[in-house]
C-alpha cells in the first residue's frame, strides 16, 4: 500500500475513532476529555514538507471541528503542533541521518526517551492551547490548569496504549533501498 | 522591495502558520458569536450522513429506554383527553362552539415536527445534537427542540436535510423558565462544568423553593411553548450579595440518550420579532 493511501486511511480512521468512540464516552469528570486524534500528526513521515505539514494540521483539525460543531477550536492547536513538530524532531533525533533511515517518528526510530519527550511536549502544547481557547470564554485559572493536566494525562495514557496495540513496522532503510 | 521578498521567502513557513492560525481563530470567534461558519452547510450534510449510519446501529441499544419515554408521554397525553372527564351532573352538556374565529385552526400558535437525533455531543463546553430534519422539511433557525421528557435546545444551523441544535448544556444557551408553584421567572443557564446540572438564575428571594420543586418553561420564552418541563430543583444556592437565588436543577431530559425529539415552530414568531424591533426603534 502506498504511503499516501495509508496516511489518508489513517486520517479518516483517527477522526472516526475520536468522534464515535472517544467523544461518546460519558463525561467522568469536568476536567477529563479523552483526546487521541492528534496522534495522527505525530505519526506523519519525517520527510513531509513543513508547509504541507501545517496545511494537513489545519485540514485535520477542521474536519474534526465540523463533526463537533466548533469550527476552529481543534484546528488551531493542530496547526500549532504541526508547525512545532519539525523543530522538536530536529532537537530530539538520536543521531545524524536517522530521519533518512526511518520513515516516521516512533519508538524504534527515535528511541524511547526522545519519543516520549516528543509525545509529551506536543500533547501538552495541544491540550494547553485547546483548553486555553475554551478558557477565554469562561472558567477560573484553577479550571484551566486542572483541565490541561487531566486531559494531558488521559491523552498520554491513550497514546501509550495505542503505541502498544498498533503494528507500525519501522524498517531500517539503507541507501540502496 | 527585494528585501521584502527575501523576508517573505525566508519566513514563508512561519507566515503560512500565522495565516492558518488567524483563519482558524476567526472561524472560532465568528462561530461563537453568530453560529455561522464557512462551509458549515456542506459540512453538516456530509457529517450528517456519516452520523446517521452510526446512529442507526446505536439506536438498537437504546430501544428499551426510548420506548419507555414514549409510553410515559402517551400516558400523560392520554390523561389530558377530554373524554376522560365526565360532567358531574346530568344537567350540564358539552357545547361545541362552531364560530369561525374560535376554531382551533385560527389560533394555532405552535406546530410540532417529529425528528430523530442522529448525533449528540456532551463532552465539550459547547454541546450540540444533530437531528435528521432540515430546511426541506420545514426547519428554520431558532426553533425550539423538546424531547418527551422536557426541553432539549434550540436550532442554530440548518442544512437541506439535517439541522444542528444547541442543547441546554451549552454555555451560550439561554431560555426563560419559571417555578411551577409560585410562578417566579428566571433564566436557564449552564456553567460549563457538570453536565448533570443546569442553573436557574435570578429567582427573587421572596419565592418559596424547596428541593424537588418542578421548573417549567415560562410564557416569556420566545423558543418554547409555556409549561414544558425543564427539570427539578436539586439545591438552592443563596447568593449573599444579591436579592436573588440561583437554583441548581437536575434537567428532566437525559441528554446522553435522547433519540426522539419534537421541533417546535412558533407561528407568531415573526410577528413578535417585528413588534419587538419596532418598539426598539421607536424609543
Amino acid at each position: 500500500m502506498s504511503r499516501l493511501v495509508k496516511n489518508s486511511l489513517q486520517f479518516i480512521f483517527f477522526i472516526l475513532v475520536q468522534v464515535f468512540v472517544l467523544f461518546q464516552i460519558k463525561p467522568l469528570h469536568q476536567f477529563i476529555v479523552p483526546y487521541l486524534y492528534f496522534l495522527y500528526l505525530l505519526w506523519l513521515p519525517f520527510n513531509t514538507p513543513r508547509m504541507s505539514l501545517t496545511m494537513i494540521g489545519f485540514l485535520f483539525g477542521l474536519s474534526l471541528d465540523y463533526f463537533s460543531k466548533t469550527p476552529g477550536l481543534h484546528a488551531a492547536p493542530c496547526i500549532l503542533i504541526a508547525y512545532l513538530r519539525p523543530f522538536l524532531v530536529n532537537i530530539l533525533i538520536r543521531q545524524e541521518g536517522s530521519e533518512q533511515n526511518y520513515r516516521s517518528p516512533s519508538v524504534t526510530s527515535m528511541g524511547f526517551a526522545p519519543y516520549a519527550t516528543y509525545a509529551i511536549i506536543l500533547t501538552l502544547v495541544h491540550n494547553g492551547y485547546l483548553v486555553f481557547l475554551e478558557w477565554l470564554h469562561f472558567g477560573t485559572f484553577l479550571y484551566f490548569i486542572g483541565k490541561v493536566l487531566a486531559t494531558t494525562g488521559v491523552s498520554l495514557l491513550l497514546i501509550f496504549v495505542t503505541e502498544l496495540l498498533s503494528f507500525r513496522k519501522e524498517k531500517f532503510r539503507t541507501n540502496t533501498a | 522591495m527585494r528585501n521584502i521578498f527575501l523576508f517573505i521567502r525566508r519566513y514563508f513557513n512561519f507566515l503560512f502558520f500565522i495565516i492558518l492560525q488567524v483563519i482558524a481563530l476567526s472561524f472560532l470567534f465568528q462561530y461563537n458569536r453568530f453560529h455561522e461558519a464557512a462551509f458549515m452547510r456542506v459540512a453538516s450534510e456530509v457529517t450528517g450522513r456519516v452520523n446517521e449510519r452510526y446512529s442507526n446501529i446505536e439506536y438498537y441499544f437504546h430501544l428499551k429506554r426510548t420506548n419507555e419515554a414514549l409510553t410515559k408521554e402517551n400516558e400523560r397525553l392520554n390523561n389530558l383527553l377530554l373524554s376522560n372527564f365526565a360532567p358531574t351532573d346530568t344537567s350540564s352538556r358539552i357545547v361545541i362552539d362552531s364560530i369561525k374565529v374560535d376554531s382551533l385552526e385560527q389560533y394555532r400558535r405552535y406546530r410540532y415536527y417529529p425528528a430523530r437525533v442522529v448525533e449528540s455531543f456532551v463532552v465539550l463546553q459547547t454541546n450540540y445534537i444533530m437531528i435528521h430534519r432540515g430546511e426541506n422539511q420545514g426547519i428554520k433557525k431558532d426553533m425550539g427542540v423538546i424531547s418527551p421528557q422536557g426541553i432539549v435546545g434550540r436550532i442554530v444551523n440548518v442544512s437541506e436535510n439535517y439541522s444542528t441544535a444547541m442543547i441546554v448544556l451549552n454555555r451560550q444557551f439561554k431560555a426563560n423558565a419559571k417555578l411551577k408553584g409560585g410562578g417566579e421567572r428566571g433564566s436557564i443557564e449552564w456553567d460549563g462544568k457538570d453536565p448533570h446540572y443546569v442553573f436557574l438564575k435570578d429567582i427573587p428571594k421572596s419565592a418559596i423553593v424547596a428541593k424537588g420543586d418542578t421548573v417549567i418553561t415560562s410564557e416569556l420564552s420566545s423558543i418554547f411553548p409555556p409549561d414544558i418541563m425543564v427539570g427539578t430543583v436539586n439545591a438552592v444556592i443563596n447568593e449573599k450579595s444579591s436579592n436573588f437565588y440561583t437554583l441548581q436543577l437536575r434537567p428532566s431530559t437525559n441528554f446522553f440518550s435522547v433519540f426522539h425529539v419534537y421541533v417546535i415552530e412558533d407561528l407568531h414568531r415573526e410577528e413578535r420579532k417585528k413588534l419587538q424591533e419596532e418598539t426598539k426603534n421607536n424609543q
